[in-house]
């Protein structure tokens, strides 16, 4: 597809973490070519934020190797650490400095030197909506602010590869959708992202490619289009206003699963026009009245139940 | 290339964010300072009296404030690196430590950012409790040379000090448990020669307080302000302080480079 020769960004090959007897990841293998989005899914405790703790050089693995930036994770960490960026999953900015503050603080830690770390500050700042709260303490920062900020602290080396762990958990949606923006920016200007979420929808808005991470093991991995190719197809709900028409649908169309309760019934279908005016046809002839009709195509909700063992009680119906 | 190469200004930033810190709040430094000069009053206006007449005649004997002052430099010492250890502690539960952790940076920095702010807001509580004692008339016979001495004497114990502090802060689960750690030090002055000579205790209270690392500690401060007797007391002085500094790092170092879990 890409004619261009892509770059891997971050490969793990057979990445094992125990933590005492309990397998956090066991045999993990993957590789994330260079200016893409890669997430990494699963359920809470599934392994996600170690995964991330070891390719940005703050754990060791058990075994396995991995490569960040084409360095070595075990016998070059000091390279990976100048070629990444972290956002951990619980706020790393500094309370009592401010906003300004705490980005000449990752200037100075990164060396830029005093003018070219003050213009980077004032940039991002700019860039990241905080220049009103620039001479405030983070400890007055609201959620979303917080998280730009820790976002912005860690763009401030211009790092090539960046770590995102849960970067919009606790978010509400505009803020989320902020953040969201912001990503999609960074990968157009060819930084590569891995990011860690357990918002199904975050990955299918964001993601080119999806792992899906349960007790430690990748149990699908793709884009989200062949994620949900993987499970069984889409169906089309029909709502009926009382039992008498919800019976004589079934018998009329067949092979259907229904829910007395609800007055429903699920009829296999892909949700085309055609196969929606063939099946509303075959209502008509039948004088049934429909009361309402929706067309469900899986999403990644679907997908993420469906492989995740600890999710709970598998969707009934198809 | 390598991070070794930026050790002096990675611990110069680290440096300026732990004195930024102080500022913002500054109400830990406060108390290392307002501590000791409450002691100061009490044992000079309450206690003063009593414990100066049954000084009689032993060394330093005289005025009962001018005996106590070094012994309450050493309170302030240890009430420091009480705030030193909670500092430590609360600043490694912060999130941002895992970012440090994440960047080519010089790792010790981190620690010794903290002991090298500690130490200058140590020697300034000092000179503050130095300060108040000469306003409620403590008179020091020492001239500029021994002056210097005991600056010089003070800063190898604020050293020693922090750099434990550092550690039990580090090995510390929490702040309340970081501000009990350091505890035994603050009574070291008590349970040595800061309050009343060690040969006027009796079985081993005494034993402890011609033993401890303070007692000589105290001798040589209060032989330099005062000019009583210093004898083999400055050797074991700096023996003890080298010796902690050189434990307190040592444990500080191992601790933290076990790795991010605390």
């Amino acid at each position: 597809m890409n004619k261009q020769k892509t770059l891997t960004a971050v490969s793990a090959a057979g990445l094992r973490k125990s933590f005492g007897d309990v397998a956090v990841l066991d045999g993990i293998d993957l590789n994330v070519p260079e200016g893409t989005i890669f997430a990494l899914l699963g359920p809470n405790g599934a392994g996600k934020t170690t995964m991330v703790q070891i390719l940005s050089t703050l754990i060791t693995a058990d075994g396995g190797e991995a490569r960040i930036g084409g360095h070595d994770l075990t016998t070059e960490p000091e390279l990976v650490r100048t070629a990444i960026g972290v956002t951990g999953q619980f706020s790393a900015v500094d309370n009592l400095l401010t906003g300004e503050e705490n980005l000449i603080l990752m200037a100075d830690l990164r060396h830029l030197g005093r003018p070219e770390g003050r213009r980077r500050a004032a940039e991002l700042l700019g860039l990241f909506d905080l220049a009103e709260a620039a001479r405030k303490t983070a400890a007055t920062y609201s959620g979303g602010m917080r998280r730009r900020l820790d976002l912005a602290m860690t763009l401030v080396g211009d790092p090539r590869i960046i770590f995102l762990d849960e970067p919009t958990a606790g978010l509400d949606p505009r803020s989320r959708r902020t953040m969201w923006q912001i990503i999609r920016g960074l990968v157009a200007d060819g930084v590569t992202i891995f990011l860690t979420t357990q918002y199904l929808e975050e990955a299918d808005h964001l993601a080119d490619r999806i792992a899906l991470l349960d007790h430690g093991k990748l149990v699908a991995e793709g884009t989200a289009d062949e994620l949900k190719r993987l499970i069984p197809g889409s169906h089309i709900r029909l709502r009926f206003s009382g039992e008498n028409e919800l019976e004589s649908a079934a018998r009329a169309l067949g092979e259907v699963s229904r829910d007395g309760d609800a007055l429903t019934l699920q009829v296999p279908g892909d949700g085309s026009v055609p196969s929606l005016r063939a099946l509303l046809n075959r209502l008509e002839n039948e004088s049934i009245d429909v009361d309402a009709l929706s067309v469900h195509t899986p999403d990644l909700d679907d997908v993420f139940l469906a492989l995740t063992s600890q999710a709970g009680p598998v969707k009934d119906g198809q | 290339m390598s991070a070794r190469a930026h050790a002096v200004s990675d611990s110069a930033t680290m440096l300026r964010r732990n004195l930024r810190h102080v500022l913002r709040y500054p109400s830990m430094s406060v108390s290392v300072v307002a501590m000791p000069v409450i002691f100061l009053l009490l044992f000079v206006y309450v206690f003063g009296g009593t414990l100066g007449a049954g000084l009689g005649g032993a060394p330093g004997g005289g005025r009962y404030i001018d005996y106590v002052v070094p012994g309450i430099i050493l309170l302030t010492a240890a009430t420091a690196s009480m705030s030193t250890a909670v500092s430590v502690c609360v600043d490694m539960t912060e999130g941002i430590v895992a970012r440090f952790r994440t960047m080519a940076i010089f790792r010790p920095a981190l620690l010794t950012g903290h002991v090298a702010g500690s130490m200058i807001l140590t020697m300034l509580s000092m000179g503050l409790v130095f300060g108040a004692a000469l306003l409620m008339g403590f008179r020091p016979t020492a001239g500029p040379a021994r002056w210097i001495a005991v600056i010089g004497v003070l800063a190898m114990l604020t050293l020693a000090l922090t750099w434990l502090a550092v550690a039990l802060g580090l090995v510390a689960k929490n702040p309340e448990s970081a501000s009990s750690l350091p505890l035994p030090l603050m009574l070291l002055p008590f349970l040595g020669s800061g309050f009343v000579p060690a040969n006027s205790m009796s079985g081993g209270f005494r034993w402890l307080a011609e033993n401890q690392p303070f007692t000589p500690i105290i001798e040589t401060l209060r032989g330099l302000l005062t000019g009583t007797p210093i004898g083999h007391n400055a050797v074991l002085a700096v023996a003890w302080c080298a010796g902690i500094t050189l434990g307190g790092y040592l444990w500080a170092r191992a601790v933290f480079n076990r790795g991010p879990v605390h």
